[in-house]
């Protein structure tokens, strides 16, 4: 095996010592073994990486769920479609965001808004959850 | 006994698209290859229609017409991204894989034996599908080549949902009859035509073939080949990626290059990101190749298809250090009125950054290239690739065509999928 000879060449930077995390010289900063520890919003809002997409909320028919125009949405994929969920719905070729409630002999996709009407779901309809909302964020 | 998985992605690329864009289901798509040249990806109704791998776009244009083939551009962000959320799946259901490609990913199932691995196969086809959206086909066997045979086989057989076990004695013979020697794994083109014309045409033909014969035609990578489809395990299980001798960036461009110009900024574009390769392996390199090719397909054009190396006295990792030799080799090769269709850089003479053999007489100041390319690199992966390049790099990225690309969905905060709330 060859061996390696590292030279080291005198340096007219300011620090040839090595340099540490925001310290000149060479002794370590007592919180250095904490380093990695600032909070990060992606370890709460996501508990499956693998199945969590984001979508963009466009319209107002959700908005007494506290969903608007704009708010991007935190999906997982993974989670099974539950009564009374929020998810976005893949209706007969389009893409809508609904709350799913299951009756007898059918699904109902009910929106937030007084304005819009129930779309009720049975076997004629081509349907499928995308997924299932677990998170929404908003600009205040 | 181990036994391995191979768990495959069905139609890869166009099982990408469709989850994002749900009314591609039952409907042929394709996918094409960098600048639009070739069919890569089919659905099940592309192959159908005949459309094969690999045939180029303008061969097949009638088709696409006629039957509103839809026609993708390749979206690597996105394939990118959904193989690795594939791989973090499959990684919560086995000690060990091993990724093969971007759709496809061998699985270690030590410590599993006493699980019911049909069960197992089909619980890990369910989980991707579920997390991605994207249909797999999961292959249990005693060795890697029977559970790729065993992958292929779930494909064809929507029944066993995705997994099969491959491990009765009985069942693997029958099985091996079934497969053609030029779809059995590591076996080639010249290797089949080979066989075919000895009278050897399936798996099953070929196994019966005596060893030394297989060894002396056809290598030792033959004669494991055939132990792998006897049932015995001779293929290494690689579950780390051995760091790279040579990394290499090239491009065809959607159009000919002639202005010198031209032609630097996208060479430069080019070196940066080889650059970027080598430094996030930690290595550095001792030589740089630089090579140019004219369109060949253009017999009355002037051609040209020459390369260029220059050695380092010492090991170089950083983009401006490479760069700058780049640009001179290239105005090196660079002939005025020649139509470039093809460029690209290439790092070989590859050791470990912390190996470097300083040179005495090195006036090049290593530390401040080396802070400098570490907060290029950091600002580049948290803002943007191209957010701070080399002044000769294009602005505008590689000039591929990709006319039908779909948007980058799950990676670009202004293409994530826009769900309407409005009726």
């Amino acid at each position: 095996m060859k061996k390696t000879v590292k030279i080291y060449q005198p340096s007219e930077e300011e620090n040839p010592l090595p340099v540490v995390e925001g310290v000149k010289c060479g002794f370590p900063s007592p919180a250095e073994d904490f380093s990695d520890m600032r909070l990060n919003i992606t370890q709460e809002i996501v508990k499956n990486p693998a199945s969590t997409f984001y979508a963009r909320v466009s319209g107002n028919s959700m908005i007494n769920d506290g969903i608007g125009d704009g708010d991007i949405l935190v999906v997982d994929k993974s989670v099974d479609p539950y009564d009374g969920c929020i998810a976005i719905c893949y209706v007969d070729g389009e893409f809508t965001l609904k709350r799913v409630e299951r009756h007898n002999d059918h699904l109902m996709l009910v929106p937030g808004n007084k304005a819009y009407k129930p779309i009720q779901i049975t076997a004629d309809n081509h349907f499928t959850v995308w997924g299932v909302v677990r998170y929404v964020i908003k600009k205040l | 006994m181990i036994m391995y998985a191979l768990a495959d992605c069905n139609n890869f690329f166009v099982s990408c698209e469709r989850v994002f864009n749900p009314g591609l289901n039952g409907r042929p798509v394709i996918v094409l290859s960098n600048n639009d040249g070739c069919a890569v990806s089919r659905s099940n109704e592309a192959k159908a229609l005949g459309i094969s791998m690999g045939v180029p776009l303008f061969k097949i244009r009638d088709i696409v017409e006629k039957h509103h083939v839809a026609v993708f551009s390749s979206n690597f962000a996105l394939y990118g991204d959904m193989s690795r959320r594939i791989h973090q799946t499959l990684r919560q259901l086995a000690p060990a894989i091993e990724i093969y490609s971007i759709d496809e990913a061998f699985l270690d199932l030590r410590g599993l034996e006493r699980t019911d691995l049909d069960a197992f196969a089909r619980k890990a086809s369910a989980m991707c599908f579920k997390n991605t959206g994207i249909p797999v086909s999961v292959g249990v066997a005693p060795t890697k080549t029977l559970a790729k045979i065993a992958s292929k086989h779930c494909k064809k057989r929507p029944e066993l949902q995705g997994g099969y076990f491959l491990h009765q004695k009985e069942d693997i013979r029958e099985m091996l009859k079934t497969v053609p020697v030029e779809d059995i794994w590591g076996i080639g083109r010249r290797y089949s035509q080979k066989l075919n014309s000895y009278g050897v045409y399936t798996a099953a033909d070929f196994v019966t073939l005596p060893p030394e014969w297989v060894k002396k035609e056809m290598s030792i990578n033959g004669l494991r080949t055939q132990n792998e489809l006897k049932g015995e395990s001779c293929i290494d299980f690689l579950d780390f990626v051995p760091p790279k001798k040579q990394i290499c960036v090239s491009r065809s461009f959607a159009r000919e290059m002639v202005d010198f110009g031209n032609l630097s900024e996208q060479v430069s574009l080019f070196t940066a990101m080889v650059c970027e390769k080598l430094r996030r392996q930690k290595s550095a390199c001792h030589q740089v190749i630089v090579f140019l090719l004219t369109n060949r397909f253009k017999e009355d054009a002037p051609q040209q298809y020459e390369s260029r190396m220059f050695t380092f006295p010492v090991a170089a990792s950083s983009t401006l250090e490479i760069n700058r030799v780049v640009l001179k080799e290239l105005s090196f090769l660079y002939r005025k009125g020649y139509g470039y269709k093809k460029a690209g850089v290439i790092l070989t003479g590859i050791i470990p950054d912390d190996a470097v053999q300083l040179n005495l007489y090195d006036n090049t100041d290593r530390m401040k290239h080396s802070r400098l390319m570490k907060v290029m690199d950091q600002v580049n992966e948290r803002i943007g690739h191209g957010t701070l390049a080399v002044a000769t790099e294009s602005r505008e990225g590689i000039k591929m065509n990709r006319q039908r690309l779909s948007p980058q969905y799950t990676t670009k905060w202004t293409d994530i999928p826009v769900v309407k709330s409005s009726r």
